[in-house]
């Protein structure tokens, strides 16, 4: 198991390398640059600024610094947020991101697993389809139309929640945008909780199970479960990935300080070291989580095991 | 009054003393929307009104805006020119303070500057001190930065000298990049000197606390000079670049002031809250430009009976909602210096009477309705503002004069990049927000020396002529006069029509009181109030 993990740790540092590369240059080809503004600043001005970034140098001197800089911890000034360097604006946003996240994913989870398994053990009743559209509906429906509609009803309508900012981070401020942020999720985990549910409930141990006469919730909880949780572990790495790294949009409608804006505003901004940074930061994010759900995979599915 | 009247209205005034006298004051707070997570808090390297707002809080320059928006001595109690216009001797306040207690001084200002100019620093904004002697040498790295024209005579008398007259400099020194930095902290902190806890500031407030994307603390400065008039203890500037966001948490009550929202809520708002939508004129013109190197736009007559057919009042009123004004003069009303803008000659005629007479100039002209083919081509900036306005004068262009007239528009960048270039048009959509509180800032745009804002190659050698006496003018009234014959020379030409004055959008809470609207969209919160 432990070289099962160092093993995949390892081979973790040539793919980090592999996207840090393709991001760096996909970005340069981008047209325009982070100084480039609607009103033109002076030529002097220009070369002043490129100079004390050393944006003048040839590019593959740029990619150069950057790498051995990165290697140390180093991703460089943010060029929109000057007074901060990418590792500041990061360390600062993180554990917002990751605080609001969490909770989300818990919400998401135990949510998504709860009301599919409560739709698959009754298949086609008015409860399955009842929960089956809400989870379309959380699907399909943005978030950028939840977080305002959330909002309206419940910050300015009813006056019950605040209608934004992080406040002293109690859960009064979190509620509306953990739900805003969970309910896409909430609905994929429902949809393959069902699914899988559906399918284990017609499996042979199942079936043997149920002949054996052990009761409903024991046949459901102890082993119908187990197999269905597999395509649900899956999907927690994407899911745990995406929500710990914050999101754009639930973050500017609700004004919460993560990192998930900055990769957007990185990226039409042009500034180039926040884009990396927050790539490098989502690109460990992603490897780490998967890493995790191989070594659950190998706890729920005898078949899977790791030596 | 009966007895028991009396006795109330005794108990309520007791009850007000008591509170008065009380030493727990409740402290005031202003909670205040700001458009946007401030890009950097550094003088040098500030840039937009979101950081702008902050800075003069926390920072107080030579001279500063009231809250009528006009120039009023700041940092500096009285000033003196020299009678060629060239040295200005500064006498800064004798109790001006910075928030660690140590005094403000002329070195203070010089270190600043210097700052500013040295092109190590990479400010942004260097060029609009080029005015000061060797400014702009010294930006360039010409000469060395001790060569600057500021030079502290002792600790509180500040001198700097000017490149050439500029009768609009302490409009500049108004501007957030003129705000000074302490000598000492900035050389004790390096970069670090912006940050809570480490930043030294000398106006009315002193910052906190910061947390990006959520909320910028900062508290009264007791050291501030004028620190007794200040009356609100604590600011929180909420940076939210989401507009609908913004207008939820003053609906919510979560704010006082929330700056900016889409024109399409203003109708909805202002049922909701009336006098606290504030719709405030700004120093910012909406035109289209003429390119006049061809024809038929060389043509004076075609000039302007394009310009005249189009209908302001209608741009305004329905495609901004009234968040925009009709406008008919370059330079938009409320500048101090400048009084009522030149106006074009036809804005006092009803619209119809402007479509007659336009009709007539472009028959004279030979084009249009009977004439040569007039195909127009418009071109703009990608939004859907700037869409629907160009969908609508391209139909007043067809419905007035049988034009042919398509809309090419490309994204922001690429559609400046190819005007300024000198690429060539038909017509082009623009806009120029000021740099500083002055008409030459919007004049200029026009003059034939001037390559790349003047997208349209207008050559007037009269207009240039006018504006070359302008600047060699230090008084300041009879300056005023020639800009005013300048403007109606431009006016009266129609190289550019100006369709609208651009508008400033601000909520504010009954609660704040003080408030002006001002053209120059500053509001320092010392000068509010706050009422429970």
């Amino acid at each position: 198991m432990i070289s099962f993990v160092l093993r995949r740790l390892a081979s973790a540092v040539p793919t980090l390398f592999i996207v840090v590369t393709i991001s760096f240059f996909l970005m340069r080809f981008a047209p325009g640059g982070p100084f480039n503004l609607e009103r033109p600043l002076p030529p002097q001005t220009m070369a002043n600024l490129m100079a004390t970034y050393h944006l003048d140098q040839p590019l593959w001197n740029q990619y150069l610094t950057y790498i051995s800089n990165a290697v140390t911890g180093d991703f460089g000034p943010s060029y929109i947020y000057k007074d901060n360097t990418v590792a500041e604006l990061i360390g600062k946003g993180l554990p917002y991101s990751i605080q609001l996240g969490s909770y989300a994913l818990l919400l998401a989870l135990i949510g998504g697993v709860l009301a599919g398994t409560l739709a698959a053990l009754r298949q086609n009743s008015v409860l399955d389809f009842l929960i089956m559209s809400v989870s379309t509906v959380g699907v399909t429906v943005p978030n950028f139309v939840v977080g305002p509609v959330l909002t309206l009803v419940f910050a300015v309508v009813l006056a019950w929640l605040p209608a934004g900012s992080w406040g002293d981070g109690s859960l009064r401020f979190l509620i509306l945008p953990m739900v805003a942020l969970a309910l896409p999720q909430l609905a994929v985990f429902a949809r393959l909780t069902r699914g899988s549910m559906i399918e284990a409930m017609h499996t042979d141990h199942i079936r043997t199970a149920r002949a054996y006469g052990l009761p409903p919730r024991v046949v459901v909880v102890t082993h119908a479960m187990r197999a269905a949780m597999l395509p649900v572990v899956s999907y927690l790495a994407p899911a745990a990935a995406a929500l710990l790294t914050g999101s754009a949009v639930v973050e500017t409608i609700f004004t919460i300080p993560g990192v998930g804006r900055y990769f957007v505003l990185g990226a039409i901004n042009r500034d180039y070291t926040l884009v990396m940074g927050t790539v490098v930061l989502i690109a460990i994010f992603v490897i780490v989580f998967n890493l995790v759900v191989d070594i659950l995979y190998g706890l729920l599915d005898p078949r899977v095991r790791h030596d | 009054m009966t007895l028991a009247n009396i006795k109330l209205s005794t108990a309520i005034l007791l009850g007000s003393f008591l509170i008065g006298a009380s030493p727990v004051l409740a402290e005031t707070v202003l909670h205040r929307g700001n458009a946007g997570e401030p890009q950097t808090l550094d003088q040098a390297h500030t840039s937009i009104n979101i950081e702008e707002f902050i800075l003069k809080d926390l920072y107080e320059g030579l001279t500063i805006y009231d809250a009528a928006g006009k120039v009023v001595p700041g940092a500096a109690e009285t000033w003196d020119l020299s009678d060629d216009g060239l040295v200005y001797t500064f006498k800064l306040r004798a109790d001006a303070k910075w928030s660690d207690g140590s005094p403000v001084t002329a070195t203070d200002f010089v270190f600043s500057l210097q700052r500013i100019e040295d092109p190590k620093t990479a400010a942004g904004y260097a060029n609009i001190l080029f005015p000061i002697k060797n400014a702009e040498k010294v930006n360039k790295g010409e000469v060395p930065v001790d060569q600057l024209g500021v030079k502290a005579v002792d600790d509180k008398t500040l001198e700097i000298t000017l490149e050439r007259p500029t009768p609009f400099f302490l409009e500049l020194l108004a501007h957030q990049t003129a705000l000074p930095v302490s000598k000492a902290s900035v050389e004790k902190n390096g970069a670090d000197f912006v940050k809570p806890g480490v930043m030294v500031s000398n106006g009315a407030y002193k910052l906190v606390a910061h947390t990006p994307n959520d909320s910028l603390t900062t508290e009264k400065n007791p050291e501030y000079w004028d620190a007794a008039n200040v009356k609100i203890d604590k600011v929180i500037f909420y940076p939210i670049d989401d507009q609908a966001a913004s207008v939820r948490r003053f609906e919510a009550k979560e704010m006082d002031l929330a700056y900016n929202f889409s024109a399409d809520q203003l109708d909805r708002l202002r049922k909701s809250y009336g006098e606290q939508v504030h719709v405030s004129p700004t120093l910012a013109t909406y035109y289209y430009a003429f390119d006049t190197r061809q024809e038929p736009y060389s043509d004076v007559r075609v000039r302007r009976a394009l310009s005249m057919s189009v209908d302001r009042d209608f741009l305004a009123k329905e495609i901004y909602s009234g968040s925009q004004l009709p406008s008919y003069s370059m330079v938009p009303p409320g500048m101090a210096s400048y009084g009522d803008p030149a106006k074009a000659d036809f804005s006092e005629m009803s619209q119809l009477d402007r479509e007659d007479e336009a009709v007539k100039l472009m028959k004279e002209a030979g084009y249009g309705e009977g004439g040569k083919p007039l195909n127009i081509e418009i071109r703009y900036n990608t939004n859907p503002n700037h869409e629907r306005v160009a969908t609508a004068v391209a139909d007043m262009w067809k419905n007035t004069f049988g034009a042919q007239v398509s809309l090419v528009n490309l994204d922001v960048s690429s559609h400046y990049a190819y005007l300024q270039e000198g690429g060539k048009f038909n017509v082009a959509r623009a806009g120029w927000v000021a740099d500083y509180a002055d008409a030459e800032n919007f004049l200029a745009l026009s003059l034939s020396s001037n390559k790349t804002f003047n997208y349209g190659h207008f050559e007037n050698a009269e207009f240039d002529a006018l504006m070359k006496k302008s600047y060699e003018e230090t008084d300041p009234t009879v300056r005023s006069k020639i800009l005013h014959e300048a403007e109606a020379l431009l006016m009266k030409e129609q190289p550019i029509a100006p369709f609208l004055t651009q508008a400033d959008l601000w909520l504010v809470s009954d609660k704040v009181k003080g408030w002006q609207d001002n053209a120059v969209n500053a509001h320092l919160s010392r000068f509010l109030r706050v009422s429970e």
